[in-house]
């Protein structure tokens, strides 16, 4: 395993850590959403590391490929978040 | 190339543009599309009773780069009963929703989640699993918002957030599994799998997402708000369904695919767990005082049975006992899909027509609405375990299982579950018999209580009577075992 490797690869596994004790701690909806974003952004450098094949070498194209489909499914998820939260907040309903 | 197996994925996502387009005409789309779904749904079935195991390489590129489609028993049996529920419960929502901006935003994100669904059921590599999961998880929560309530938004807002940390988890599982495999295909991997710590990292990861999708006691909290706050015919296919399909990714995932990474004690943890959701679930459901909440903790209950089978089908050997076991789980999981969505659209027609669901005030249900009462009836047969409803014969399984591994604690929590869904089914049959001025005629809504009564007959009758076949079925051809045997 390369120096590279494992740097990014803890660096993600932290970065999923937190985002998880933040969901699991935070009562505010927005903080909550923002530590899922964290969480998932944890879980892409990992799939970034996985991809990574030393200095110089052309990455392996499959994980990067997931990561672009993970972002987008994210930001959807986010936004659908944000429109519910909102919602609740201004505490319109029917 | 069995490109057939793309049209139960195709049809309801067309259904869905069109029904986006075509918002006058959307429940005539939908109700179209579920015919049709279950037509090609159908067909796939047939074809997989005839053939045996079927594959489709999406676009003619082969595993390995590109995406394949497989459907075995276990898929084409889940594949089944999701587009009978869906059918009924398309035809339900024809007559449920009053509200024209709602029923315009229910039929696209409706055929959306069937189209989700399906594609899960059929996806045949862990990242498009990731990427169906992903689908299903926020049409469900848009749909389940559809309530309005602020009980409704609050609890699909905590849906959302449990169920994107459910799928991180698989997603760190699938990064683990490229690393160390270097494929995604699910039939590459279990050849591959070994008993090592990358394997069981992966898989826990995995398993931990889904368990949270799939309620599994103590993860169930965000089900009972989520399921018991949504629309009745979303209600029936989140419970029927949607929980289900993480439950089916488990078992995909712990008999297919790390087949040979597994440990006993692992398999009992679930069943542990298993047989505290079947506990918990049931008392909470005695103690619920709504209807809709009943059904929902009754969901936790009989998912947590799902749970029970898995350390029995891991300790007995292959052969036609195992066979025996995963047929009662499959018949399980089945009558719990149809009778819960009878459940749930029944409980929808009494809220509509009394304005409410406490189950203390259900008094004079059986004289205004006795079709409806039948169907809270018959599925709660279904849900104690009575024969002749598919769960008394799964339930057998269980229990005989138990006994030839030997794993008596399985035993008692049957026993006692069966002992308490009996007595939260009696207590609303109590209630509903309770006396009344009010007097109905026999058919209330019929585009609502036959579909109801409809999912139900199949639950307690149908299945039970037809469990000799679904047995064959599911041992057809590549078995869901196969790969490993």
């Amino acid at each position: 395993m390369l120096p590279q490797e494992i740097i990014f690869g803890l660096t993600g596994v932290g970065l999923f850590v937190i985002g998880l004790r933040g969901v699991m701690l935070h009562v505010s909806a927005l903080a909550r959403i923002l530590a899922i974003n964290v969480c998932g952004a944890g879980v892409f450098l990992v799939f970034v590391t996985v991809a990574y094949r030393g200095l110089g070498e052309r990455p392996d194209p499959v994980p990067l490929a997931l990561v672009l489909t993970g972002i987008v499914v994210a930001v959807s998820a986010t936004a659908l978040a944000l429109a519910l939260a909102r919602r609740l907040q201004e505490g319109g309903d029917e | 190339m069995n490109s057939l197996l793309i049209w139960p994925i195709a049809l309801p996502l067309l259904g869905s543009l069109g029904a986006l387009v075509w918002s006058s005409r959307a429940h005539l789309i939908g109700v179209g599309v579920g015919i049709l779904t279950l037509f090609a749904s159908s067909l796939v079935a047939l074809r997989f009773a005839e053939q045996g195991g079927l594959e489709h390489a999406l676009g003619g590129w082969e595993p390995g780069l590109g995406i394949a489609l497989r459907v075995d028993g276990l898929a084409a049996a889940l594949l089944m009963m999701s587009s009978l529920v869906a059918l009924a419960a398309a035809v339900y929502a024809t007559a449920y929703f009053s509200d024209p901006v709602k029923r315009a935003v229910f039929w696209p994100l409706w055929m959306l989640l069937v189209a989700a669904l399906h594609a899960l059921l059929l996806a045949g590599d862990v990242f498009n699993v990731y990427v169906t999961l992903e689908l299903l998880g926020l049409t469900a929560v848009a749909l389940a918002a559809l309530g309005g309530s602020r009980a409704s938004l609050r609890a699909a807002l905590r849906y959302l957030t449990v169920g994107l940390l459910g799928s991180m988890a698989f997603l760190a599982g699938v990064a683990l599994l490229y690393a160390a495999y270097g494929t995604l295909d699910m039939r590459g991997l279990a050849g591959l799998v070994r008993a090592e710590p990358a394997a069981w990292v992966a898989l826990t990861l995995m398993t931990a997402g889904l368990l949270v999708k799939a309620a599994l006691f103590p993860l169930h909290f965000w089900l009972p708000p989520t399921h018991a706050n949504a629309p009745a015919p979303v209600s029936a296919a989140l419970s029927a369904l949607v929980v289900k399909a993480a439950f089916y990714l488990v078992l995909r995932l712990w008999l297919d695919v790390f087949d040979g990474a597994l440990t006993q004690a692992a398999a009992s943890l679930l069943g542990l767990l298993g047989a505290a959701a079947v506990l918990w679930g049931s008392w909470r459901a005695l103690r619920a005082e709504r209807l809709k909440l009943l059904a929902a903790y009754s969901t936790v209950a009989q998912l947590g049975y799902l749970f029970l089978f898995l350390p029995l089908l891991l300790a007995l050997p292959p052969g036609p006992g195992r066979d025996a076991a995963l047929g009662g789980l499959v018949l399980f999981a089945l009558t719990h899909g149809f009778a819960k969505s009878a459940l749930f659209l029944a409980a929808g027609v009494i809220q509509q027509h009394a304005g409410h669901d406490r189950i203390a005030d259900l008094g004079g249900t059986a004289r205004a609405l006795p079709i409806t009462t039948f169907v809270l009836a018959l599925s709660g047969v279904a849900l104690i375990g009575l024969p002749p409803s598919g769960t008394f014969l799964a339930k057998w399984q269980l229990m005989s299982a138990a006994v030839t591994t030997g794993q008596w604690l399985w035993l008692p929590v049957v026993g006692l579950g069966s002992l308490l869904a009996g007595a939260y089914t009696f207590r609303v049959l109590g209630h509903a018999f309770g006396p009344s001025e009010r007097a109905g005629g026999v058919l209330v809504g019929g585009r609502q209580e036959i579909p109801a009564l409809l999912l139900a007959i199949v639950a307690t009758v149908v299945l039970g009577l037809g469990a000799n076949g679904l047995w064959g079925f599911l041992s057809t051809g590549v078995s869901v075992t196969g790969v490993s045997s």
